[in-house]
């Protein structure tokens, strides 16, 4: 046998080889896709069913028995979900302008060089990354401060992340100095650097972390059921979390003459309603989080 | 040009160190020139400052309620000292030792079954030729880390139910239907699948990142001398993989007892708090419902101080190995 055969064959058992390996690897990732995608789907289709054909669906269920809309129309007239929605929708626009304001003002503080102090200052902020007064003392000066049980309690007490400043300080980091130098040399003082200069330049992380601090947000739940109260107050999560996990609140019927058709759907177009605002924006904004993560992890 | 540039550079630097070296500038003069020089830096950075007194290091000084019998009507200054009652209580507590075990275990379950889940599916994900299946499969497993954890737990509760999906299958196989959120022994299988679901896919990008940073020709090199795929996956990715996962496994490590408390506050019940009770959870149990607030107080201060006790500890070692380590 020549030499050039025993390499032909061992070339092609290793190609079945690859071959074999592709097979799996695809049918691995089909897998993967199915069961992260099928959950999300059910909770889809149960938004569109009514209450009787919920109670008898059994295995895999792919189509709703009767297409409804129903449950969409009441999660839309439902005074406790809309409220809630309303309220979640405040906290949003109030944190998010106030955390990327904070988050800049550290992040340009951090990134700068030079001050007698920046060591002390820096040393303070990222002890409290890895140390908190816990949550009771924590509730006890919200209490103080006069922020228990009103909004602004879920707005102010969380608007910095130290992690997402550390971002932020990477970002101004990679601006080259000559450009700040520059602009000192022109007269520019630190507010102008930084308006001018420094946040033109890091608007697409300025994105990233408008993002991760809206979603943050949006799906906090935990925060609400420290701090608030009453249920008219209280943020979307928080009554799905209600309604579908602790069952200690059934939504009222409100006058709807139809609502025990529904009442179960309901409670499934809720979480969709609430939850699709968020997946329709990431897939757009992937390559930036992915920026975004790589930062934070690999410098942090 | 470029050296009256330098020049400015160096007299500024010289300025911002505190005068020529030789200068015998006090340090009250010091400190007077550093806040004239950057009074803008330190007026930006203010506002900031004041959230974190405001926010963290006011409520430290809270802790102090740890040490107290705390009574709300009269306040800090006014409830009475208790020295280290409120932490002998805790160590001599029944449920003491069962918190331990159930924090310790779900952090090294987690550690064993969710850490590893996203380098592997990085690893697969690395091998796929075709470009638009690997970015859709990314795109795809990303989402569920979108998903709040609310909804997330709602999800698990359904398909947990007697009707729910698993029991379905159950039944299919002959078995007898039942809740199996309150089966105390499916509680960890169910938080740590759940949470590869959640995670695996975000979790894996910064390990796809660090892929793209190893050198192509050791793949050549490989092919030349005839290993497989998975050989080359083996002996080439894996190793190139292996900084960032020391560098992941000691920040895990430093926050073991951190276990993810929202999920099991969202997915225990009364059956199951005998393997599903972490200390995070007794402390909003006892502090939040039961109002006990010193000796809630005192628990979380007991976590806090042994999570910072690891966290230094892993940190010593990732300095010993010759990584860079957090501080």
């Amino acid at each position: 046998m020549t030499r050039t055969k025993v390499r032909m064959r061992r070339r092609k058992r290793k190609n079945g080889k690859d071959l074999l390996f592709n097979v799996i690897l695809y049918l691995l990732m089909i897998g993967l896709v199915l069961v992260t995608l099928y959950p999300m789907w059910y909770v889809i289709v149960l938004s569109f069913s009514n209450s009787t054909d919920i109670a008898k669906y059994t295995g895999l269920v792919l189509w709703p028995e009767q297409f409804t809309l129903g449950a969409y129309k009441m999660v839309f007239e439902h005074p406790l979900i809309v409220n809630s929605f309303k309220n979640s929708v405040l906290v949003l626009l109030g944190s998010l302008p106030l955390s990327l304001v904070m988050t800049v003002l550290c992040g340009y503080f951090m990134a700068c060089t030079g001050m007698m102090f920046k060591k002390l200052v820096v040393a303070l902020i990222l002890f409290t990354m890895f140390f908190s007064g816990g949550l009771i003392p924590g509730l006890l000066n919200v209490k103080d401060l006069g922020l228990y049980d009103t909004l602004l309690a879920l707005i102010i007490p969380g608007c910095l992340s130290v992690y997402n400043a550390i971002i932020c300080k990477t970002a101004m980091e990679a601006i080259p100095d000559s450009l700040k130098e520059s602009a000192y040399i022109d007269g520019a003082n630190d507010f102008q650097v930084l308006f001018k200069i420094v946040l033109p330049l890091v608007k697409p992380t300025l994105a990233v972390l408008a993002l991760y601090y809206g979603v943050a947000r949006w799906n906090d739940w935990f925060t609400a059921s420290v701090y608030i109260t009453e249920s008219d107050l209280l943020p979307i999560q928080n009554i799905i979390r209600a309604v579908l996990l602790v069952n200690d609140v059934s939504l009222s019927s409100a006058g709807f003459d139809n609502f025990d058709q529904y009442s179960e759907g309901l409670k499934y177009a809720a979480i969709v309603v609430s939850t699709v605002p968020v997946l329709c924006i990431y897939p757009f904004l992937q390559k930036y989080f992915t920026k975004g993560v790589m930062i934070g992890a690999v410098k942090g | 040009m470029s050296r009256s540039i330098a020049y400015k550079q160096k007299a500024r630097r010289l300025a911002a160190e505190g005068g020529r070296p030789g200068s015998a500038a006090t340090l009250r003069k010091r400190i007077a020139r550093d806040f004239k020089r950057h009074k803008f830096k330190y007026l930006i950075v203010l506002p900031v400052l004041i959230y974190f007194i405001l926010f963290h290091y006011k409520p430290m000084y809270g802790i102090v309620i740890a040490f107290q019998r705390f009574r709300a009507s009269v306040g800090i200054a006014g409830s009475p000292w208790v020295g280290f009652d409120n932490f002998a209580r805790f160590l001599q507590d029944p449920y003491f030792w069962q918190l331990l075990r159930n924090t310790f275990t779900i952090s090294l379950l987690t550690l064993v079954f969710s850490f590893p889940a996203p380098i592997l599916l990085a690893l697969l994900l690395n091998e796929i030729r075709v470009r638009w299946f690997k970015r859709t499969v990314q795109t795809i497993s990303y989402m569920p880390h979108f998903i709040a954890m609310v909804v997330a737990c709602a999800m698990i509760k359904a398909f947990c139910q007697t009707n729910g999906i698993f029991n379905d299958i159950i039944a299919l196989f002959g078995g007898t239907r039942a809740n199996l959120l309150s089966n105390t022994s499916l509680f960890y299988p169910i938080y740590i699948l759940s949470g590869i679901w959640q995670g695996v896919g975000w979790n894996s990008i910064i390990y796809l990142a660090a892929l793209s940073g190893i050198d192509q020709e050791q793949y050549e090199a490989a092919r030349v001398d005839g290993a497989g795929r998975l050989r080359q996956m083996i002996s080439i990715t894996l190793p190139g993989l292996l900084p960032t996962i020391s560098m992941l496994l000691i920040l895990n490590l430093g926050s073991i007892l951190n276990v993810g408390y929202e999920k099991i506050l969202l997915l225990y019940q009364p059956l199951t708090y005998e393997v599903a009770d972490v200390i995070s959870t007794y402390v909003y149990r006892k502090g939040l419902l039961d109002a006990d607030f010193s000796y809630s107080t005192a628990v979380g201060l007991f976590n806090s101080v042994v999570n910072l006790f690891f966290l230094l500890v892993a940190n010593k070692i990732s300095k010993k190995m010759g990584q860079s380590g957090l501080f």
